[in-house]
């Protein structure tokens, strides 16, 4: 599906450096930069705010946070092996890779929903107070970015069986994709550190 | 491949010749493309031509400039006596929200758009945008989130016929209309104090921002990815570089308003506290997420406005920009440091001195780099031969009246000074000179200067002269007289006033104004009209103007240059017209194989078309009319089906052969 790219390298567009979807694929990240700097920072302040309204390391359970974060780093790991054997042309290696990097992301997401089953249990809700809002809205959109991008993977791994992806053709599009999920995997660093590791200080 | 001569062809060679007759072909899915059809209503919904989309957004914007300048009027007439009752207050505070909203975000920027879409590929020697679809979703969901945000004016009708009243959440409030300002201070937005407008607003200024987004990473990628060869960054037009600035300003300022609008949504519909005092909400954050926003915003509209000056000043002094390159860094500078100045939108709310001081010194600065551009538009008058058509009066007055405008900018970040001036008629001068002096005497002089190439038409006659008598009188008789009013204690968003502050002289001067600027841009749509209508065949470079667009027909093929051009200099016409030898435009030999165009979507289309049903499902939502939940998850998959058929279908594309450019 690189046509594009091809065609205006054909059509002789000499300055081009870095490929056109990549180049929109960076520009997306840098503003979802700003879209979860803007949800961590509301999260910072209010837990500033309201030191004393609610106490999480009681309800956080480092041990599964760190197993899920150990999961989606590996998974990152996986990502970049899928994207290196596109590169190559390796179409088994690319989706026993792409494979891990799906299971690995589901399991992310399942520790998410037993997690957020879990505070809704022990009573911390959206509306509860601040802390809910800030915490499961930051956390939700991480999730549903997780979420797009195992359903991305998905349809990346289908559509490596029709025969239409080769490494000429799909390297980039893989590569897309692997910058994607290496971005939210490091948002989910950055949320860890700020959101849970920071309170049991 | 190089000419020696200059030479303007004449218009019978200009449609000299189509391109040949193709066949719609199939697309991945087994579908039949929607190119080469007989249709020309489903050839302008699925089109991905730059030129077209640029079109149809100058139009759609222009529509929506004439409402914005209704709701004004009404506003005026209703101030234009003590205690009038023309309108009630309620209907007074949602025709204050929607001018605003509807001029800034569904007039000015899809103008702005306009300008980009057509000029951009053009300018920078492209054969269209990097991602041509992605241009087609963008105004389609400028349109699917202009439908949202005015659809409440249907309900609106509904309820004074007694036809229908709000229920669910929102029971008991029947503004449907958003009625809290344009920018939606909570905790007025909550769902306890205004009615299912506001979700109007949220959803339409969402499904805006969207689109926005997708189309200024778009015109990043084509800027830096498309330009043709020898076109380096420091020899494009500023126009470009401005689209360049401010695409990347969208990009890092939009994010915010995301946010803070989907924690206002949340707050609405499922009970979260972010802007919610009683949950221990501070209303204040929405200040300041919306002005992280709000600030760069004000210079995502203005930019492109010097961009089209920068072009407009050169062409018609017959002198390259003085100073070209501080120019367009100055440019860069105004967008960078207008991501640290939101504060000064809030100093009256106890920001502390520290913060007060340093939001205000910031702000003073950017008096530098926006006095810089003048004197650089001043220097490239100076000692030119000056023509004085319709595109430079106008561009003389955008650079007096949006002086004007500057100077009592500087005064408001003193905040001392604006502490008086807060939320008064003060603020609304200032604003309103930078916005009509500024920005929309800037974009007539771009439709003046662009409307030959953009239909091949030449507007004709004096009546430019006096849209532009009428509008730069009536912007003053309507705005100068604000500035008193303020500095008497007049507030801004108020319904009437009393008999006796010594305001009623200057609010029906004001009001006078009003109308003659209505006449004047009255008169600026009979003038576009009557060139649609009736003008002459324009040739290809009328105003023997400098950059690359003017190299192509009038209107440009589609595939805008026959042969990709090597641009050897900045204002690369010019030194092909006028430079030495070694500055002539050459071209890139095709070796046959054509020029690739990309095919036809729908996808774009059904994609953004879904914004439709999931924003008003939402918002109907709320206004408790039943099942309309399921009318957004209708919306929903609406957008996922077009988003993956879309990735499915591939890009397609076929080839033209086309005969030789026009210079």
């Amino acid at each position: 599906m690189s046509d594009t790219a091809t065609a205006s390298h054909e059509d002789g567009h000499a300055s081009l450096i870095i490929d056109n979807k990549k180049l929109l694929m960076w520009l997306f990240l840098g503003s979802d930069c700003m879209f979860f700097g803007t949800l961590i920072s509301t999260h910072l302040i209010y837990r500033k705010l309201y030191p004393e309204s609610f106490e999480p390391t009681a309800l956080f359970s480092l041990e599964l946070t760190s197993f899920s974060t150990f999961i989606l780093l590996m998974s990152s790991f996986l990502m970049a092996l899928a994207v290196s054997a596109m590169h190559k042309g390796e179409l088994k290696s690319f989706r026993r890779n792409v494979i891990g990097v799906i299971f690995f992301g589901l399991i992310f997401l399942g520790c998410q929903v037993y997690e957020f089953a879990h505070f809704v249990h022990e009573g911390l809700t959206l509306s509860t107070n601040t802390f809910g809002s800030t915490f499961y809205m930051m956390t939700g959109t991480h999730g549903v970015h997780v979420a797009i991008g195992v359903f991305w993977l998905i349809c990346m791994y289908f559509y490596s069986h029709t025969g239409k992806m080769d490494a000429h053709e799909s390297a980039i599009d893989v590569e897309v994709a692997g910058l994607y999920w290496h971005f939210v995997d490091i948002v989910w660093i950055v949320i860890f550190t700020a959101v849970y590791l920071i309170e049991f200080i | 491949m190089s000419h020696t001569e200059t030479e303007i062809p004449t218009p019978e060679t200009t449609h000299a010749h189509e391109p040949q007759v193709l066949k719609p072909e199939r697309s991945r899915l087994g579908l039949m493309r929607p190119d080469h059809g007989k249709s020309v209503i489903i050839d302008w919904l699925t089109t991905v031509d730059h030129k077209k989309i640029g079109l149809m957004y100058g139009t759609i914007a222009l529509f929506f400039l004439l409402v914005g300048g209704i709701e004004a009027l009404i506003i005026r007439t209703q101030l234009a006596f003590p205690e009038n009752d023309l309108i009630s207050a309620q209907r007074y505070n949602q025709l204050f929200t929607m001018h605003g909203t509807t001029m800034i975000f569904l007039a000015i920027m899809p103008l702005n758009a306009a300008f980009f879409n057509f000029l951009v590929p053009l300018q920078i020697g492209a054969r269209d945008v990097a991602f041509p679809r992605i241009n087609s979703f963008s105004l389609w969901g400028f349109v699917a989130g202009a439908i949202v945000i005015n659809f409440g004016w249907i309900l609106q009708a509904l309820e004074v016929m007694g036809l229908f009243q709000a229920s669910g959440p929102t029971a008991g409030m029947n503004d449907f209309v958003p009625a809290m300002g344009w920018f939606g201070y909570a905790p007025i937005t909550g769902i306890n104090f205004t009615g299912a407008g506001t979700d109007f607003w949220i959803m339409g200024l969402q499904i805006l921002g969207i689109a926005s987004l997708s189309a200024a990473m778009n015109f990043v990628v084509t800027i830096v990815n498309m330009r043709a060869p020898g076109m380096k960054m420091m020899r494009m037009p500023v126009f470009t570089w401005m689209t360049l600035v401010v695409s990347l300003l969208i990009v890092f300022a939009f994010p915010a308003i995301t946010i803070a609008l989907g924690q206002l949504m949340f707050d609405r519909c499922f009970g979260t506290n972010f802007f919610v005092v009683a949950g221990g909400g501070q209303p204040i954050l929405w200040q300041h997420l919306f002005w992280i926003f709000g600030h760069p915003e004000v210079y995502i509209l203005v930019l492109p406005a010097m961009g089209i000056i920068s072009e407009v000043l050169p062409t018609f002094s017959k002198k390259p920009l003085f100073g070209y390159s501080i120019v367009v860094f100055s440019g860069a500078v105004i967008g960078f440091l207008g991501f640290a100045v939101w504060s000064h939108h809030m100093f009256t709310t106890g920001l502390g001195k520290v913060a007060t001081a340093a939001f205000s010194l910031l702000t003073m600065a950017i008096a530098v780099p926006t006095g810089v551009k003048i004197f650089n538009w001043v220097g490239t008058l100076w000692g030119g031969r000056v023509r004085f058509s319709a595109p430079m009066i106008f561009s003389l007055g955008f650079v007096w009246m949006f002086m004007m405008g500057g100077f009592s900018g500087i005064m408001h970040s003193s905040a001392p000074a604006d502490a008086q001036q807060q939320d008064s008629y003060f603020v609304i001068a200032h604003f309103h000179y930078v916005a009509i002096g500024g920005i929309f005497l800037a974009v007539v002089a771009g439709i003046y200067f662009w409307l030959p190439k953009m239909i091949g038409k030449m507007w004709k006659g004096n009546l430019s002269t006096w849209v532009a008598i009428f509008s730069t009188v009536g912007l003053n008789v309507t705005f100068f007289p604000m500035h008193f009013l303020g500095l008497l204690g007049m507030p801004r968003r108020t319904h009437t006033y009393l008999e006796g502050f010594g305001w009623e002289t200057y609010n029906l001067v004001c009001t006078i104004g009003a109308y003659i600027l209505a006449f004047g841009i009255f008169l600026l749509v009979v003038d576009i009209i009557r060139c649609f209508r009736s003008g002459e065949p324009a040739g290809n470079d009328p105003w023997d103007a400098r950059t690359l667009e003017w190299t192509t027909t009038s209107p440009p093929r589609v595939y805008n240059f026959a042969k990709t051009p090597i641009i050897p200099a900045r204002d690369a016409l010019w030194e092909h017209k006028y430079g030495p030898e070694n500055r002539r435009i050459t071209f890139e030999d095709d070796h046959g194989h054509g020029i690739h165009m990309p095919s036809q979507s729908w996808m774009p289309f059904i994609a953004s078309f879904g914004f439709i049903p999931l924003g008003l499902g939402m918002s109907l939502m709320q206004a408790g009319i039943p099942y309309m939940g399921y009318f957004a998850i209708f919306g929903l998959v609406l957008i996922g089906m077009g988003v993956a058929l879309w990735a499915i279908e591939g890009p397609g594309g076929y080839h033209l052969h086309p005969e030789e450019d026009a210079i």
